[in-house]
């Protein structure tokens, strides 16, 4: 009810538009951001601008970043998926158990992002076909498949993965720059494309902003609604593929809790939970900074619990200044 | 059971559905009676009322959130900083009376969901992300306070530990609370104005704006309450269970909004009722409490709940209500105000 009440009284053709220079703004409030985290962290650490050092630690977020590419653009078009940390367990899983079975490491691949689309199309069938609320679809479904790891693997794990696994998962282009990074680069540059260059992504925005309007102008609103939950289990599926690959092992808790953390990326990246409104750039931005506050609190020796607090803190902050300015310039309008 | 009674043809579904639920919940207990005698021993009932007292508690407190359109994930670790809290209360002044204890660890609840509530309703933020923001910084907090420390059992007074199952009249003081919890949401929900605006407030935030209900007030109160419910099972848990750490009942806010799932409450907004909530917990208490006696892995535990959600959720939608097609509905509520 905050946004849109401005929305409301104007006659547009396109709404991102009037969004423009607030979303423009947010971006430059994020590279500021990201600059100030840079300069302290190199001021305060000694190593914290090491270009080695800088390389590594993109490694803690890049596939979780893999994961909040997609969930940007699901929460454009107003939808959610809270099982993508489970749909990476069971893409693990599936590794695993195929691993067991001697399939080589381009198989083991196929098979996590197989699986990972397989179960992203069963959140998009129960959205789509059934029409149940996706926020409620994906917590039975996380429960679902973070049980279905629980039922294989009991207190077990699976390990023993081929060594071309780990190439992709911890190995690095040019002795230096990790492979995982460099995917997250071309799969935000692929996102991008699609949400900024293409048709789709003007649809994306189109069904965001006004569902209803958007099936009336002839949008296929639920067959991008499908494409996108299933591009979200595909997403967690390669990222699966990375993080087993870098730890070398599948264990029933993996990448517990992720969901929370990729949807922190996006909304601090400045996607409207509203839908309709967001950008790419934005979340990669919001990635990098969250990425350079853990690895420079990580680097000042801060326990991995204090960074929530700080991550929490962030999230509140960056949603709660524009309201308390909404609050102080036009007062009354929205209700 | 259902702010539509009184609108003739739906009045009899909608009292279904929680009778629907009871009765698959009462043959879920039968057949694993069958297969388990021993699961319908008094004993054996006993601790399933006592092991999910709290989640009915919480399920209701999450169900006046839900009413509104709201949601709220940071019940869990505000319940694990309250108990904590309680914990470094006893520790600190080993002779502090049991309801002093449960007095403050309401409060400290309550402060922690007004928090949610001056965001969400004063400021009108997104619920979802509030909530995912002061569950970090609730969870974070529990680390400071106790510098990552244990509080373990050995430190807590006995009275501290034996309140919640101390028995009054053959039932433990958590089965009480959870009832007199249970009788106040329904009294609250059903009978006075506060509660029938809830579901206004869920079935249209604009229309229930124009109707002179204060939105904010309304929205504040229902995350203080929710707060409080947590702060009080923040210490219920810990004494319980004799241990508080900076990880206890993580993920268990996923629980209580399943539980409220189950029970029919939409997360839409404005469907809902007290019986659901606590069907739906007692759903997931027997699934938890049943499985070790019918040799079922208690790995199996998670699947299952997710099955259940799914089937749930399914069965709800086939009903008919396609309400709560969004998440956060308020932009389209915004829309539909005639300009």
């Amino acid at each position: 009810m905050n946004t849109p009440a401005l929305v409301k009284h104007r006659i547009e053709d396109r709404a991102p538009r009037a969004l423009g220079p607030a979303l423009r703004r947010w971006e430059t409030l994020l590279v500021a951001l990201l600059v100030l985290v840079v300069a302290v962290g190199g001021a305060t650490q000694k190593n914290f601008l090491d270009p080695y050092n800088l390389a590594d630690s993109t490694f803690n977020f890049s596939e979780k970043a893999l994961i909040a590419l997609p969930i940007a653009l699901l929460i454009i078009v107003r939808e959610i998926d809270i099982s993508v940390a489970g749909i990476l367990a069971v893409a693990s899983v599936a590794m695993g158990a195929a691993n067991t079975h001697g399939v080589p490491a381009p198989g083991l691949a196929a098979i996590g992002i197989g699986v990972g689309g397989l179960c992203g199309a069963l959140n998009a069938v129960l959205v789509t076909r059934f029409a149940i609320p996706s926020i409620v679809v994906t917590i039975g479904t996380m429960s679902l498949f973070r049980g279905i790891a629980l039922v294989v693997l009991g207190d077990q794990a699976y390990t023993g993965y081929p060594e071309a696994l780990g190439d992709w998962g911890q190995g690095y282009f040019f002795g230096m720059i990790p492979r995982s990074f460099v995917i997250l680069l071309s799969a935000a540059a692929a996102f991008a494309a699609v949400l900024h260059g293409s048709a789709w992504g003007r649809r994306i925005f189109a069904i965001g902003s006004n569902p209803m309007a958007a099936k009336y102008s002839g949008i296929p609103v639920d067959r991008y609604r499908f494409a996108l939950f299933v591009a979200t289990g595909l997403m967690a599926g390669l990222a699966a593929v990375l993080l087993t690959g870098r730890i070398g092992s599948t264990r029933p808790n993996i990448a517990l809790g992720w969901e929370l953390e990729a949807i922190t990326m996006v909304i601090l990246g400045g996607v409207g939970i509203a839908g309709g409104s967001g950008t790419i750039g934005g979340v990669m931005l919001a990635v990098l900074t969250l990425g350079m506050v853990t690895y420079g609190l990580g680097m000042a020796n801060v326990p991995g619990i204090l960074m929530t607090i700080v991550i929490g803190a962030l999230l509140l902050v960056t949603i709660t200044v524009p309201a308390l300015m909404r609050l102080g310039a036009p007062a009354r309008k929205g209700r | 059971m259902s702010p539509r009674e009184g609108t003739g043809m739906n009045a009899n579904l909608f009292k279904l559905r929680e009778v629907q639920l009871a009765l698959v919940l009462a043959a879920l207990v039968a057949v694993i009676g069958a297969r388990a005698p021993v699961f319908l021993s008094a004993r054996s009932l006993d601790s399933l009322f006592t092991d999910t007292a709290i989640l009915v508690m919480m399920a209701l407190a999450q169900m006046l959130v839900i009413l509104t359109r709201g949601i709220d994930l940071s019940v869990a670790a505000n319940l694990a900083l309250s108990g904590m809290s309680a914990a470094l209360i006893d520790k600190a002044f080993p002779g502090t009376p049991v309801p002093v204890i449960l007095l403050a660890a309401t409060a400290i609840g309550t402060a922690l969901g007004a928090v949610n509530g001056v965001l969400i309703g004063l400021l009108r933020l997104p619920p979802i992300v509030v909530t995912l923001g002061t569950m970090s910084v609730f969870r974070g907090t529990i680390f400071v306070l106790s510098g990552g420390a244990w509080v373990s059992s050995h430190q807590m007074t006995p009275s501290f530990i034996d309140f919640p199952l101390d028995r009054l009249a053959g039932l433990t003081n958590l089965v009480w609370l959870a009832v007199a919890a249970v009788a106040a949401a329904w009294y609250l929900t059903r009978h006075t104005r506060f509660g029938r605006e809830l579901y206004a407030i869920g079935n249209h935030p604009v229309s229930a704006a124009y109707v002179g209900i204060a939105l904010p007030r309304r929205l504040f109160a229902v995350h203080a309450i929710a707060g409080g419910v947590a702060g009080l099972c923040g210490y219920l848990w810990v004494a319980r269970y004799a241990v508080a750490f900076t990880e206890i009942a993580n993920g268990f806010e996923l629980s209580v909004i399943a539980a409220c799932v189950i029970g029919g409450i939409s997360i839409g907004g404005g469907v809902g009722s007290a019986a659901g909530a606590v069907l739906g917990a007692f759903f997931l208490g027997v699934i938890g409490n049943a499985l070790p006696l019918v040799n079922i892995s208690p790995f199996w535990q998670s699947a299952i709940t997710g099955a259940v959600i799914v089937v749930a959720v399914v069965v709800n939608a086939r009903e008919g209500r396609r309400a709560g097609k969004q998440i956060l509905p308020s932009r389209e509520s915004a829309q539909e105000v005639p300009t």
